[in-house]
This record gives C-alpha cells, structure tokens and sequence, in this order.
C-alpha cells in the first residue's frame, strides 16, 4: 500500500470548507491553477501517523452541473484522478441542502465520508444530530466536527485513513435512486443501451451517463458524440421523447423531476430520525438581527459607505507606521551604496535600478498586507454577500450583475486590491456578456500599486488630506467603470442578464488562521511580482534611461564646468564661498544627467510623445514614467523616482520623490489631477492584460489597452484644458 | 385554509408560503433547485434590498437572495400563520 494518501475536499460554499482545508494542513499549502481554465487548484499535504495525505480543495460547489467551470473542476477532478476518497463536507445547519451535492457524489460511485460541520452551531440552535444512522443509511463513514473550534478533526483523519486502507474502488458502488414511475423505466432502457456498448463507461457509472443525458448535460453530452456518436444520438432521442410526454402530461421537465425526487429521497432520509429539532429553531437568529440593520433599506447603504470608508482610514492610519519604517531602511541602503561605490555605472544601476525600484515597490507591502487583512475579513465574515445583494439592483441597471461587485472590489473598489485576482474573480460570473463587461471596467478601480501613486501625488498637491483624495479617486474610479460598462452592454457586449440566486450565509467571526492564511498569500502574490517581474523591468527601464550615453562633445561643456568648480572647491576655504560652489556644482550635475537622460531611448520616447501629451500637461519625464507603467503600475512611482534622481543626483538628500515634484515648476495641482486621473484609468498593467486575455481573448486584452488608454487622455486633457481656462 | 397560489414576488416582508411549482428551465431552473427551492418547501420573506430588490428569502433556516423577475417563476400558496 502507498504511504500517500490522496483526498479530495468537497462541499458547498459556505460549509466550512476553507476552514477545515486550513485546519487540516495548516501552512504546507500551495495555489497553482487548473490546465486551459482559471479555477485556482490547491493542494495541501499532512502526515497523519506515518501516512502523508495529499488533499486537493475543490472549488465550493452547490452541485454537478455543467454550467460553471467551478462545478466541471470538481466533476472532472472526480472522474480523472481518482481520489482514494473524497472529503464531502456538509453543514450540519442545513442538511436538507448541503446532501443534494452528497446524493451525486454517491450517484458517481466516488468512496466518500462525511464530515459534518458545524455541529456546535447545530446544536445550540436545538437540533439533534444522529451521525451513526445517517452513516448506515447512506453506506458512508460519517463524522461529526466543528472545524472552527478543532472538534473532530482526529476522528476524521482517523475515519479517512481507514476507510481508505479498507476499500478500493470497486468495492463503491453507485447509489440508485428512484426517479418516479414516468422516468424509472425510461432510465432503465438508457443503462441498458449504455451496458451493451459500452458508452462513455470506462468514464461514468451507466445511470450517471443517463441521468446526464435526462438533465441535457452539455459536456457528458458532448463527450458522448465524440466516443459513439450513433448511441449518443439514440440516447438524445429517447429523452427528447420523455421531455415532452413530461411537458404534455406534467406540464414539467425530466431535469425539475430528477431534482425533486434527489431532494425527495434526502427528505425521508432525514425525518427517519437522522434530525430531530426542538422548538427553538424559530427562534430569530443572530444573523437576522443583524441583517436588520446592515441592509436596512436606508442602514444598510449608509453603514456600507461607513465600512468602505473605515477600511480604508485603517489602512493608512495603521499601514502609514511600518511604511515609513521600510522607506527609511531604503534610503539608509541607497545612503550606504553611495558612500561605498564611488560614482558609476554599476551605482547608478543599484541605486537608481534596484534599490529605488523594487524599494519603492516592496515598502507598500505592509499596506497591502493590512488591506487584504481587511478585506478576507469582511469576506470571510459574511459581508460581501450583502454588499452584492444590496448592490445588484443598481449593478444591473448599468449592464452588470450584483457579483461584479466581488471582482471590482478585488480590483481596488476599495483601494488597495489589484486587477489580478480581481479579473479572476470574474469566472464566478455565468453569464459571458457581464464577465465581459466586468472584466473590461475592473482594471480601473484604485489597486494596491496605483495608491502609492496617488499618495505620492497626494503628498506633493495635497499634503493635508491624503485619505480624501484616495475617497474622491475611489468614486471616480465607480463612475468610469459603471458608465463604461453600461456603454459596453448597450454597444458591442448586448445581451440578456443571467439569474442571481444566491446564498447570503450567516455572519461569522473569521478565524485567525484563515484571514493570516488569505493575507500571506496575496501579500505573497504581490511581493513574487515586485521580485521577478518588476525586478526585471526596473533594470530594463534604468537600461533605457541611461543608455545610448550621449556623443563626447554634447556634454563637453558641463563635464569642464563641472571639473572646474570641482577644482575651486577644493581651495575654497571660506564657508559662504564653498556652499554657493556646491550648489553650482549641483545643479552643473543635473544638467549633464538631464542631458543624458533626455539622450536616452526613454527620453527620446518621451520627447516623441511631447507634442501630443502636452495637451494633457505632460512633459517627457511624465511620459517616460507612463509607458514604463504599461508594465505594472508599480513601475511608475519607481520610474519618477529614477527620473528625478538622475537628474539630480546627490542634491535631494533625503528629500523624498513627493517634495521633488512638489518643488518642481513643471509640476500644479492640475497637473497633478489630471495625472492621477489618467493613471486611474489608462490602459491596465501587462499582467492585468494577460489575466484579461486568459479569461477571454486576445483581442479583448488589445481592445482594453487601446480603449482605456484613449478614454485617460481624453479625460487628462478634458481635465488640464478646463482647469487651464478656469485659471486664466 | 390555503388560498390561492400567487408568484413569490407578490409576498410581503415576514409572510411564509409553501412553493406549489417553479416553471423556471434552464441555468435559472437549475440554480433555483440547487438551492433547495423545490415544490413543498416553505419560505419566508425576510425583507428587501434596499432598491426593492432582490428579495431575501428563509429556506430550511437559510438566507437565500433572488431577483424579483426571477422570483416570477415561483408559484406559492401563502399560509395561514403568516404575521403581518
């Protein structure tokens, strides 16, 4: 017998999956994604009494449809990679629910044992829970736990690692339930068929192929033409028949009977004595009482904007003190280079490449730490539910569904997400044209690597209230993104909206694994991508701001003039005569990096642009600074900062980018807004592009960097032009 | 005692009704069974988003929120205990 175990974990969301996958194998994790799709795969391992298990989380499913990539995963998973046993979690609160998935586990033959969840919970609300009838009833090992408080995990593991040792595949068998007189004998003639040419039965049990065919299951069903087209067509014959002798004599469908008669044989399972309730159970419940109040008709919205609001207050306040902490760590690094390396091309590089790019970028991690702290916990906690349920009716309005909210949350709804997972969050979304509307408006909100942008600006036009302008750019960010998805719906995504039906699960407390588990791993996503990718393009972007080097004789003249009053410093003796010399000197340096810098290929892009980019209020040094944040927005901050320090080397000490630009002419308050809002909106970062082909095309990634970055300038130069008039 | 079926969307807050039949096919048929909501069940309106819609529904001791169109495809019967 292998030592390796290999579990999958399945259930409903909202069962307490996640909780008991963290509980189980705590920090030996790890997220990859499934092949051709987006559903991320994680994996977890354990060592339970010699024996390693290997437990894959399934994506939280209601049941085994083929409507949502989520369920195909969980379905495909099952019938491939054949699991010695699936994990099926249940909530024991709601039983009647949560075994409408466990009855097609069964149905698909797969070993199983039930784990349920929650029975704390169950049992202050009065119910009576017997796990032992309810394991000989449906042939399966059962398990009574609470996941949140540790109860039972021993007894599960226990529980799996016994029934796997004691049975192999085979020894499941699928279960059969009745389907009722009108399809019973129908499905029997199905299996019958299905037996004699082995259809699809090296892959699914033959009643699963039937019932499949009865539900009009899209992927069995093409899976079926593409094994042996001539049974599958027979197949579809017969059920077309039943279908319509269900519609003309029941005035329903083969699908709604199946259903019933799934929820028909829970039901009896359940008043056979496997649940008993006290009377307390119409007690109301503590997560009513609060649902009074957050999503009262005018509460609700108000204590919503409150929460928002807070969240990001929070983030500042408490993220502004390790912040300072890692931007004095960089410059004391930038400071220690400096005195070691003497001027050149390798200091240059360290300094100005790596130390002020990837620093610049890795100092935010705290904030975004915090951030994504915050938002597992309103997630895990119960709320965003409440936000998409407070929020569809609006939502639709603009061609969107209320789950949009999820993935523009992500985004930067509330400041601080980022467009990556925000954009796959939109596979929770069935419906192709709202995913699509969605995917192509998320990259506008305010995520975690535009903030610094907008705090640096903040800091340098708005030195006193940096919380309201991140609130104002927050509420642009909502206004372009739902006008523009409503022009999208209206133009070249038309079409229908698709059902809501949704789950508003009870208010919970987060545990604290879970929420630092979450907040790790998005922390973790983001500083991989400050390592590799933003690395790499600093480098690349210093590369293109320091070479080709200008010919000899244009930097002639300040090479002298700086050689010159180097020699005068030198005899200088008073102390007047030495200061005015160093500043002389100084600014003879800036001149000779401005000259280099603007003989650079970045430079001379950025002049290129000049001619039109003035209509905005950009000069080149902006521009250069805008291109390189095609490449992550991250890259923009640290492009400024190698733009400004370049040209003034050894002259701001100390002083950060934010006074720079403040101090610099070139640089209003216009410009500045004008500057944030086209870094709001313009085209989304190369990643974000790629997410965005990933879950669509690549003509829909092309379409979003043309389209965004058209709509910023057109909104730059509305801004600057206006501002302009108003001035003069 | 019953009265006449009515479409879930014309309950008020806090009323419970018993579902006599969903004529709803398709992925919104098959979303709307996924979550429990099938002939027998009874259901209680537990309120209204605040722009009047979805609507929140008790099932089985759980929240489950719908559109209003959506709730069209739901034929109740309205029960007798119903608060006002």
């Amino acid at each position: 017998m292998s030592p390796t175990i290999y579990l999958g974990l399945a259930g409903n969301p909202n069962s307490g999956k996640t909780t008991l996958y963290n509980a189980l194998t705590g920090s030996r994790q790890q997220v990859g994604n499934y092949p051709g799709i987006t559903v991320d795969k994680r994996e977890g391992f354990t060592n339970v009494s010699g024996r390693l298990l290997h437990i894959v989380d399934l994506p939280g499913t209601y049941s085994l449809t083929a409507y949502s990539q989520e369920e195909l995963v969980a379905r495909n998973f099952l019938v491939e990679e054949s699991p010695a046993l699936v994990i099926n979690v249940l909530n024991a609160t709601n039983l009647e629910r949560n075994l409408y998935l466990t009855v097609q586990f069964l149905e698909l033959g797969i070993p199983l044992v039930l784990a349920l969840n929650m029975m704390d919970e169950a049992e202050k609300s009065g119910m009576r829970l017997d796990t032992e009838l309810l394991a000989r009833m449906l042939g399966t090992p059962v398990v009574g736990m609470a996941a949140r408080i540790g109860r039972g995990k021993e007894e599960l593991l226990h529980t799996v690692i016994s029934t796997a040792e004691q049975t192999d595949q085979s020894s499941w068998r699928p279960l059969e339930i009745s389907y009722g007189p009108d399809l019973d004998p129908v499905i029997q003639q199905m299996c019958g068929i299905i037996r004699q040419n082995s259809f699809l039965t090296q892959r699914y049990p033959p009643r699963w192929t039937a019932l499949k065919f009865l539900e009009e299951d899209v992927e069995v069903t093409r899976r079926g033409y593409e094994a042996d087209p001539e049974t599958a067509s027979r197949l579809e014959k017969i059920c077309r028949e039943i279908a319509e002798h269900c519609e003309r004599t029941l005035n329903t469908h083969p699908e709604a009977i199946i259903a019933d008669y799934r929820y028909g044989f829970i039901n009896s399972l359940l008043k056979q004595g496997v649940v008993e309730r006290s009377r307390a159970m119409n007690r109301v419940s503590f997560s009513d009482k609060m649902d009074r109040v957050l999503t009262h008709k005018f509460l609700g919205p108000l204590v919503m904007l409150a929460i928002l609001y807070a969240m990001f207050q929070i983030t500042f306040e408490v993220g502004e003190i390790p912040l300072q902490g890692l931007v004095q760590l960089f410059d004391w690094l930038s400071e220690g280079i400096k005195a070691i390396l003497p001027p050149s091309t390798l200091r240059s590089l360290l300094v100005s490449g790596i130390i002020d790019g990837v620093g610049g970028v890795l100092s935010f991690v705290p904030l975004i730490m915090i951030m994504f702290f915050c938002l597992s916990f309103l997630e895990d906690f119960g709320y965003m539910a409440r936000i998409a349920y407070m929020l569809d009716r609006l939502l639709r309005g603009f061609g969107l569904h209320g789950c949009s909210v999820m993935p523009f949350i992500m985004s930067g709804g509330i400041p601080g997400g980022c467009a990556v997972p925000g954009l796959m969050a939109t596979r929770s979304l069935r419906s192709p044209k709202e995913k699509m509307a969605t995917l192509l408006t998320a990259p506008f909100f305010t995520c975690g690597a535009k903030v610094p942008v907008f705090l640096l600006l903040a800091g340098a036009f708005f030195p006193e209230s940096p919380a309201q302008i991140l609130f104002w750019l927050t509420l642009v960010a909502w206004t372009a993104a739902l006008l523009v998805a409503r022009l999208l719906r209206s133009t070249i995504i038309r079409g229908e909206s698709t059902p809501f039906v949704m789950e508003l699960p009870p208010y919970r407390l987060p545990t604290w694994k879970g929420l630092f588990i979450h907040t790790w791993e998005k922390a973790w996503q983001y500083i991989r991508k400050a390592g590799t990718l933003i690395l790499a393009v600093s480098i690349l972007i210093w590369a293109a701001m320091s070479f080709p080097a200008p010919p000899e004789g244009s930097t002639h003249a300040v090479k002298q003039r700086i050689q010159s009053i180097q020699a005068e410093l030198e005899e200088a003796e008073a102390k007047q005569r030495r200061t005015s010399l160093q500043k002389e000197l100084q600014q003879a340096r800036g001149q000779q990096d401005k000259l280099r810098l603007s003989y650079s290929l970045a430079g001379r892009l950025g002049h290129g642009l000049e001619p039109v980019s003035q209509w905005a209020g950009f000069d080149w040094k902006t521009n250069i600074s805008l291109v390189g944040g095609i490449a992550a927005k991250e890259v923009i901050i640290s492009t400024l900062g190698t733009a400004y320090s370049m040209a003034e080397t050894d002259s701001g000490q100390g002083a950060s980018l934010s006074q720079k630009l403040a101090r610099d002419p070139s640089w209003s308050r216009l410009k500045g807004v004008g500057f944030m809002v086209f870094v709001l909106i313009y085209s989304p970062c190369f990643v974000s592009v790629i997410t965005i082909i990933r879950e669509s095309s690549w003509k829909w990634g092309v379409f979003s960097v043309a389209f965004n970055t058209l709509l910023a300038f057109a909104l730059a130069v509305l801004i600057y032009q206006s501002g302009q008039m108003l001035v003069s | 005692m019953n009265q006449p079926a009515l479409s879930l969307r014309q309950l008020t807050k806090n009323q419970s009704a018993r579902i006599v039949s969903i004529h709803a096919t398709g992925e919104l048929g098959r979303r709307i069974r996924d979550m429990g909501l099938v002939p027998g069940v009874e259901v209680t309106i537990l309120g209204r988003a605040p722009l009047r819609d979805p609507v929140a529904l008790k099932v089985h001791g759980f929240t489950l929120s719908l559109r209003n169109n959506e709730a069209d495809h739901i034929q109740v019967e309205p029960l007798q205990e119903s608060t006002t």
